[in-house]
């Protein structure tokens, strides 16, 4: 599903953010990237979005050589990824219906299908009341669960997920994780950037550790079991 | 807000556009009209045939600069001579009874498309056997040539200038519209929007402000033009003669579609490019 081999990333500047990483994730894993501030794994996340070009290595994602892969493409190969960020990047001046059913404008979902998809999604993420909310009249938490109702509304098989309880306190930063764990037992891969120990510890799964651009550790917590399909 | 100043800067420069513009087609048209009094005349060898007269005259038809040629009689010219020195006198005229001293006066009387033209058609007609003399006003020619010319200079900086101001504007709410939704572009372009659908909303709005820009001073000048005309009618009877409008139906007919073809030329191709150069989508 996602595979990486000994993928470089120097930047203009000097700074070497990935030394030579490999990595594979298989379809269904929940994988949790920790590591400290310039670990690489915001870098990471950013390369597997086609945001970034490696400096050297390949990396493969649902089977497509993103080396290769020409600009006119990258949007149709993003319409396969689901993508949360730390900072919600809701559009504030829409309500949460609006923020969902725009991700499906964009790829030109029928008006009658978003109006079908839409309220099933919100009832996943339990907003299902608050669809006319505005991003500023709700909760931290609850902006979160917008972003990941807009990321999986265009049902990618991947979700990645770049600090998603950062801004969040514990009691929200716990029910943000079910949900991704909701979300990755119906069969979605899921890729959290975090360094959230203590959630990392609840969560029982694969984990994998980066210091200054190498991966440290890649280990399965005791417990771990992954979603075949 | 910023797509309401560019809509007021956009309506004042077609405002300015259509302004000049109706100076120099009432210019030109008031040009056009003094090029039609202006004809060169030409005057036979003594005793031609009739036949011959003819067959000058269609030569010169044939030609292309020329619009019109009138033929006018030795009887003819004699009796506009009467008409014009002896009106006060008709007894003196009679004295000639039917001894015509014009006897040699039949000429025609060419006009020309363009009047810049004329030098051409005297330097040919010099060629043509059977012509005595060729009357021409060459000095009315060159002023009404370059009269016509500095206006066509003066059009071509004027609608530069007006078209380079307006593109400038244009980029600069769209520059000022990516930077207000840099954040909204980011999020489409992470959700998999193609370069169309994020450049779309800018392309609309350029050219909607280039359609509301051309709309707003075109109605007002048509307002305005219409006013002036009456006005100038009522309190200027005197130079009816001189000055002559364009009809603001024929004038609207070209300004109308030329104002709007602008403004939203100017909005859709100022627009276009801005993205393009900021959003590299």
């Amino acid at each position: 599903m996602i595979d990486l081999q000994n993928v470089t990333k120097s930047y203009a500047t000097g700074v070497q953010a990935l030394n030579g990483i490999t990595l594979h994730v298989d379809k269904g894993e929940f994988v949790f990237i920790v590591g400290d501030s310039g670990s690489g794994k915001s870098t990471l996340i950013k390369l597997l979005l086609k945001e970034l070009e490696p400096t050297s290595g390949s990396i493969k994602v649902n089977g497509i050589n993103l080396n290769k892969m020409k600009s006119k493409a990258i949007p149709k190969y993003r319409r396969k990824l689901g993508v949360v960020f730390q900072d919600f990047r809701l559009l504030k001046d829409r309500n949460v219906y609006e923020n969902i059913a725009f991700a499906q404008r964009v790829i030109a979902t029928p008006s009658k299908d978003i109006r079908k998809n839409v309220p099933k999604m919100l009832s996943l993420v339990g907003l299902a009341e608050k669809y006319k909310s505005f991003p500023k009249q709700l909760s931290g938490g609850e902006q979160q669960r917008v972003a990941l109702a807009r990321a999986l509304v265009n049902r990618p098989n991947i979700l990645l997920a770049d600090e998603p309880t950062g801004n969040l306190d514990p009691k929200n930063s716990r029910e943000i994780m079910k949900l991704l764990e909701t979300i990755n037992e119906r069969g979605t891969t899921v890729l959290v950037v975090t360094h959230n120990q203590e959630i990392v510890d609840q969560m029982k799964k694969r984990v994998v550790v980066m210091h200054k651009g190498v991966i440290v550790s890649d280990e399965r917590k005791a417990g771990y079991k992954q979603n075949a399909d | 807000m910023f797509s309401l100043a560019s809509v007021a800067t956009m309506s004042a420069c077609i405002f300015l556009f259509g302004i000049f513009f109706c100076v120099v087609e009432n210019f030109q048209y008031m040009v056009k009209e003094a090029e039609k009094s202006v004809a060169v005349t030409v005057f036979f060898d003594e005793g031609i045939s009739q036949e011959d007269m003819d067959a000058i005259g269609e030569k010169i038809r044939g030609r292309d600069e020329v619009s019109d040629v009138v033929f006018v009689s030795a009887e003819e010219s004699w009796e506009q001579y009467k008409e014009i020195y002896f009106k006060d006198n008709p007894q003196l005229a009679e004295g000639f009874a039917d001894d015509n001293p014009l006897a040699n006066q039949a000429h025609y009387e060419i006009y020309l498309k363009d009047v810049a033209e004329q030098e051409n058609l005297v330097d040919w007609l010099g060629s043509v056997s059977g012509i005595r003399k060729i009357n021409q006003s060459a000095q009315v020619a060159d002023i009404l040539t370059n009269f016509n010319m500095l206006i066509g200079y003066i059009s071509i900086a004027v609608i530069i200038l007006l078209l380079c101001v307006s593109v400038f504007l244009i980029s600069n709410t769209v520059t000022i519209g990516i930077a207000v939704r840099r954040e909204e572009i980011g999020i489409m372009k992470l959700i998999g929007a193609t370069n169309g659908f994020v450049k779309a909303p800018f392309v609309v709005e350029g050219i909607l402000i280039g359609l509301v820009g051309a709309s707003v001073p075109l109605a007002l000048l048509y307002y305005l033009y219409t006013r002036l005309i009456g006005f100038v009618g009522d309190k200027f009877n005197a130079l009816t003669g001189l000055l002559h409008f364009l009809p603001v139906g024929q004038m609207f007919r070209i300004l109308l579609p030329v104002g709007m073809a602008l403004g939203v030329g100017i909005g859709f191709f100022g627009s276009f490019f801005t993205i393009r150069k900021h959003l590299k989508v």
